[in-house]
């Protein structure tokens, strides 16, 4: 007798208890505490924090254990616990140039007002495998920090903003008060405020392709990287009770502001465009292709070509959402049994049409 | 199944909080208004994955009161790994009454059938709305379908089945057949076999659509026309399967096709309530004959 697979309570307890096991590996090593994800393990806790839309590194170290250090499944796990909290108020725009920076870089100019630092980067490490860390347990890049961060870092960008060579940093013209996308339904074209959101909740792998398209002839941007920090800026907000902002805390930040080649059009002189990348934590990748893929939806407003993937907001913004790009092409585990058994009937019928012809149009030849 | 004791510490009845229902319930309400029109909502992120029923769960959520009577069906059956899960999340977080009758539930959340049971006035389906744009094959920019609808314009539709009919004689849609709502809306029936479109036609139940991932919410009031598209020439029309339930010997219904090791092919309802009350009936299938069923 046939039985027809179908599951069970019993069948996803089972499942959830050998989960359990599998995350905690083999019982012999020490398991990993939350603490040593979230210190040791920061820029995969400030890239779960961007893909989740919620500053909370001790939470998102908590979601990576938990995903097993899936990087998807721990932002999927902070964005349902986001889902409950309550929006109590909205805080000021924040001001990156007042940014305590540990990094800061610029690619076009040799010094420049703040200097060039370089902080902690992988840029030169030479990637060379530490071995010796398998025995002793440490490194030999261990040591303590050898700078403080810098404060009030003038951005790049400002003096070449001043005498008109670079767009001011403003919102884009006709950009209405930014929507919420994670309250609102999109409706297309989304204003600057809200591709811009949906960027730095972007999948990373996405923004990357993306943004890397755009370097390889699919739009042209002609991009420097004119600023680029990372560091804690300071959250104000003005409570109801007072008419002055105050401080309630700090978040750790990546920003890239890339300048752009416009040669101008009828209505604009020629200038340098902007194309802006932020996201929490240490995405430093990740904020600079997003300043790539900004300034490539752009297209429109500058009168330029966007024949694009990348400058095409319904197949650059959607599909970079990570958490639900990665439930719907997983969905195809689930049973279909149904649509598939109608579609066998289909292929059936339509075979059973396709032979009928060929017979009758050999009876017809032999005829 | 469960009990009030049940609801999960820490989250408000049925997992959304109040204003969020709220806000689902009013553009319901707008859905019901405009029959088969997509009413975008703020479809929030759920503890479930996205492709997985987000959009129904949300609509269950918003509707479901502490004296409903909630089934969950997947593929037809109240045993799916999913719906198993689905229907814990709501006995979990509203201590509700759950069932795998169609008659005794009030709310079916539903993937992929409509039960063959006729659905009663006062009971509520929701459907889970993986892809609602029905012309997303044709025109995958939503700002453009926005427009089509809005002007009625489903000329690229009637053209794709024109030429399914003028190439292959039939039309090339099995499920997710696009149907028209109140002579209005071309809309998706959400992936259902087109063996079931025609219970969506004046259905005394409410029908509720919900899609999370795509974020918008469609309903077919009590009594709706509903249309499953075609031409005057070439009718809509479902074909039988030709073969009946092992169990219960129904002919009437949508069968599993269950392939067995010897090269066999086992059939079965495919909804699974249906098939056990036709044999609490005294119906029987060929297996059912013998002392083992």
């Amino acid at each position: 007798m046939y039985i027809a697979v179908k599951g069970g309570e019993h069948a996803i307890e089972a499942s959830r208890q050998l989960l359990a096991a599998a995350r905690r590996g083999d019982a012999d090593v020490p398991a990993l505490e939350v603490a040593q994800v979230e210190q040791q393990l920061g820029l995969l806790v400030g890239r779960v924090m961007a893909e989740a839309s919620l500053y909370d590194p001790r939470l998102a170290a908590l979601a990576i254990r938990q995903a097993c250090g899936d990087a998807i499944e721990a932002a999927f796990l902070l964005r349902a616990y986001r889902t409950t909290l309550p929006r109590f108020a909205y805080s000021e725009p924040l001001d990156t140039d007042r940014m305590r920076v540990d990094r800061r870089v610029s690619a076009i100019f040799k010094d420049l007002p703040g200097g060039q630092l370089l902080g902690p980067t992988f840029d030169y490490t030479q990637r060379l495998l530490e071995f010796g860390a398998l025995a002793s347990g440490t490194t030999a890049s261990d040591a303590a920090a050898l700078d403080t961060p810098r404060q009030d870092v003038p951005n790049a960008l400002t003096q070449l903003a001043r005498e008109g060579l670079v767009e001011p940093c403003l919102p884009s013209l006709g950009d209405p008060e930014p929507p919420d996308i994670t309250r609102d339904p999109p409706a297309y074209p989304l204003p600057r405020t809200g591709w811009l959101q949906m960027l730095a909740r972007a999948d990373e792998g996405w923004v990357l392709g993306m943004g890397y398209s755009t370097q390889r002839g699919y739009a042209h941007t002609h991009p420097f990287a004119g600023d680029l920090r990372c560091g804690k800026v300071a959250i104000e907000l003005i409570p109801d009770e007072l008419d002055f902002p105050i401080e309630i805390g700090e978040i750790e930040l990546t920003e890239c502001q890339m300048i752009n080649q416009f040669v101008g059009s009828a209505e604009v002189a020629p200038v340098f465009t902007r194309g802006q990348g932020l996201v929490f934590g240490r995405g430093e990748r990740k904020a600079i292709a997003m300043s790539l893929v900004d300034r490539a939806l752009r297209a429109a407003e500058f009168g330029e070509d966007s024949s694009s993937p990348a400058q095409q907001q319904e197949f650059a913004l959607p599909q970079g959402n990570s958490v639900e790009a990665s439930g719907f092409v997983q969905h195809l585990k689930l049973p279909h049994y149904v649509t598939f058994e109608s579609e066998l009937q289909l292929i059936r019928k339509l075979r059973e049409d396709v032979h009928a012809r060929a017979t009758q149009s050999v009876d017809g030849d032999l005829a | 199944m469960t009990n009030q004791a049940a609801i999960a510490e820490g989250y408000n009845f049925a997992y959304l909080d109040e204003r969020t229902k709220k806000m689902i319930r009013r553009a319901l309400l707008k859905a019901v208004a405009i029959p088969g029109h997509q009413v975008p909502f703020g479809s929030r992120e759920m503890p479930l994955a996205y492709g997985w029923g987000t959009g129904g769960i949300q609509v269950t959520a918003a509707v479901i009161g502490r004296d409903d009577v909630l089934k969950v069906i997947d593929q037809g059956s109240d045993d799916t790994t999913n719906a198993v899960n689905i229907r814990q999340f709501f006995a979990r977080t509203t201590g509700v009454r759950t069932t795998t009758r169609t008659r005794e539930a009030t709310l079916i959340q539903t993937r992929h059938r409509i039960p063959e049971a006729a659905l009663v006035p006062g009971q509520v389906l929701v459907y889970q709305v993986p892809q609602p744009e029905p012309l997303y094959r044709l025109e995958p920019r939503r700002a453009e379908t926005t427009k089509l609808h809005a002007a009625e314009e489903y000329g690229l539709m009637n053209v794709k089945l024109y030429e399914d009919l003028a190439q292959w004689g039939r039309v090339e849609t099995s499920y997710d057949y696009p149907v028209k709502v109140d002579g209005r809306y071309v809309m998706s029936p959400s992936p259902i076999p087109a063996f079931d479109n025609p219970k969506m036609h004046r259905m005394p139940a409410l029908q509720l659509f919900g899609a999370g991932r795509e974020k918008r919410l469609y309903a077919i009031p009590p009594y709706t026309d509903v249309r499953s598209l075609d031409f005057e020439d070439h009718p809509f029309h479902i074909e039988p399967h030709g073969e009946a339930c092992a169990r219960c010997g129904d002919t009437t219904t949508f069968l599993d096709e269950i392939a067995g090791a010897d090269g066999s092919v086992r059939w079965t309802c495919s909804d699974t309530d249906w098939c056990a009350d036709r044999i609490d009936q005294g119906h029987r299938g060929k297996e059912r004959g013998h002392a083992h069923g």
